[in-house]
């Protein structure tokens, strides 16, 4: 299906790949129902890409940096805008190496990883140059973590672009992730509600029903 | 836990509001009274001859505090808001659900009547030896045709005109036997029958001001959770008439406002001399009854509650939000039924 041009359908946000890769369902959530929790951690998120958003080329070390570049990949019908690519002069044109900036420090799950990928492929379908590597900017450790997109990566990233793009298609939020330490760490829990996912609500009123009338 | 933001409540005439900074603040007389800052809000309401300033305007639009504007008497005129919040695909699964209305309405009068009971069987417990024989047996007579109501909603097959029909019959049986839970001197403070536009006694007057203030929570609540607070399932739908917002607040009714009016009243906290008789008929709080409503309403929402379904604890004030939310997860798949909030 990843071939099928998606005339019609309105693109992927690149930003909701990372949200799928955490879950799904909080991807459907901020990018299908637009419920989203402000909180500390997304107001730092705005600060930092405020310093990033200012836009602009800048020159350094041979590489012609480019702030906040649109992307696009119509293969996989998605669309966003990158914090930074730097281009390198080689003798088969200019090679681009996508950097993301991160709130925080590395993850242990590949969702920053999977977005800068998705990055990697827009910018290949763009360019038609391959793009070997990228890198990821944590504000925490002020580190880049370079990443290689390896075959690994790749199909990871078609992978969470295809499920996410079923779920648009849908229109249908996803159930929960069955990985509760994640709940636990995510900013939406109140508006998602994990805990109450098909919770039979029929038997519950009938209970409470006896409840308030059984105890006279 | 969502955090319970501020009502603010503009009574004084010829109050002027206004920004400054990241403040709302009010003038009386060209000196400053109150100062909110904005994040702390979630709506303003203004009785009256209020002045609201359109930088005000514009800053709460854009951060989704909604403004209220009611006439004196507390009757809504308008209400200014941002752009929708509104999320597309759940109005759509809420006006499809509109056609086929007959569970989620069976939650909402079980919910409703249920509460309505709890209100009759609090003031057994707490007073009933004290009352007079006749009253103890018309309220218990009351709470067994009620509870007898619950089980034929719980149980039957219903059309949403019967189960209207359930909810009205026990709506007769609770006012029919409001007047016993009154325990103020007060001659005037006695109930007699329900009347709305206008209310025709203290009594009504009073319920109708609390059912404003909770009418214009629970469409902020809907607004909030991204429904459409026009379209109901319980209320049919009519132009300018928020439906679902009417919907929401049925199970609050009794719980929120009218046990609130009941405590202010037995209190001695509003009296007789707290209501203002127009020459129509019509009675309306007085400026100082209404005072002291609004602050007495205030603290009612900050109050804890376990939330029967979802277990946890949350403020009253939350409770419209709650229930908005746990429809909005029902109309979009997550669960089989709305769960009604059940005063315990
Ligand atoms: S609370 Fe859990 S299920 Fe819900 S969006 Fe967050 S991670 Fe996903």
């Amino acid at each position: 299906m990843n071939s099928v041009l998606h005339a019609e359908e309105d693109p992927i946000p690149l930003s909701a790949l990372q949200h799928a890769v955490y879950c799904l369902r909080q991807a459907a959530l901020i990018h299908i129902e637009k419920l989203w929790a402000e909180n500390h951690f997304t107001a730092e998120g705005d600060v930092l890409h405020a310093v990033a958003d200012k836009g602009g080329t800048r020159k350094t070390r041979g590489a012609r940096r480019v702030l906040s570049l649109p992307l696009a990949s119509r293969r996989l019908n998605l669309t966003g805008v990158a914090d930074l690519v730097e281009f390198y002069p080689t003798p088969q044109g200019e090679v681009s190496y996508p950097v993301e900036y991160k709130r925080g420090k590395p993850k242990l799950h590949r969702a920053d990883e999977v977005q800068l990928c998705a990055q990697a492929l827009c910018l290949e379908e763009m360019t038609g140059i391959a793009v070997p590597e990228g890198a990821l900017f944590y504000a925490q450790t002020k580190r880049r973590v370079v990443v290689p997109f390896d075959d690994t990566l790749r199909a990871l990233t078609e992978h969470v672009a295809a499920e996410l793009s079923a779920v648009f298609d849908a229109r249908k939020t996803p159930a929960p992730t069955t990985h509760k330490s994640r709940c636990r760490a995510c900013s939406l829990i109140e508006l998602c509600r994990p805990e109450t996912f098909a919770r039979p609500v029929r038997k519950w009123r009938d209970r409470m029903l006896d409840l308030v009338l059984g105890t006279e | 836990m969502k955090k319970l933001l501020n009502t603010v409540y503009v009574t004084t005439e010829g109050s002027a509001l206004k920004k400054d900074g990241e403040n709302l603040v009010a003038d009386v007389d060209g000196a400053e009274r109150a100062r909110v800052p904005l994040h702390m809000l979630a709506s303003v309401v203004a009785f009256g001859p209020i002045l609201i300033s359109p930088a005000l305007i514009g800053a709460c639009a854009e951060r989704g505090i909604t403004i209220s504007l009611m006439d004196r008497a507390g009757r809504f005129q308008a209400r200014i808001e941002g752009p929708v919040t509104g999320n597309v695909l759940l109005r759509r699964a809420q006006y499809k659900a509109a056609d086929q209305a007959e569970d989620i309405v069976r939650s909402i009068v079980m919910g409703k009547i249920a509460n309505q009971r709890a209100v009759i069987r609090r003031a057994l417990r707490d007073y009933g030896t004290e009352m007079e024989v006749p009253a103890r047996t018309e309220l218990e007579h009351a709470a067994d045709r009620m509870a007898a109501i619950l089980r034929r909603v719980q149980l039957a097959d219903d059309t949403i005109d019967r189960l209207r029909g359930s909810e009205g019959e026990a709506a007769n049986l609770y006012f029919g036997v409001f007047d016993h839970l009154i325990r103020s001197p007060d001659a005037e403070l006695r109930w007699t029958c329900r009347s709305r536009r206008p209310p025709l006694d203290a009594m009504n007057a009073l319920l109708s001001f609390l059912y404003t203030l909770l009418t214009h929570d629970c469409r902020s609540a809907c607004e909030t959770a991204g429904l459409d607070p026009a379209v109901g399932f319980l209320h049919r739908d009519r132009p300018g008439r928020p439906s679902l917002a009417l919907d929401l607040m049925e199970e609050l009714r009794a719980p929120l406002a009218d046990r609130l009016a009941l405590s202010l009243v037995n209190r001695r906290q509003i009296r007789a001399g707290d209501f203002r008789h127009m020459d129509s008929g019509a009675v309306l709080l007085s400026d100082e009854g209404r005072r002291t409503v609004l602050t007495a309403w205030q603290e009612r929402k900050k109050e804890e509650r376990q939330h029967p379904f979802l277990q946890e604890k949350a403020p009253f004030g939350l409770v419209p939000w709650l229930q908005a939310q746990m429809l909005a997860r029902h109309l979009r798949g997550d669960i089989d039924a709305y769960p009604p909030w059940f005063w315990t």
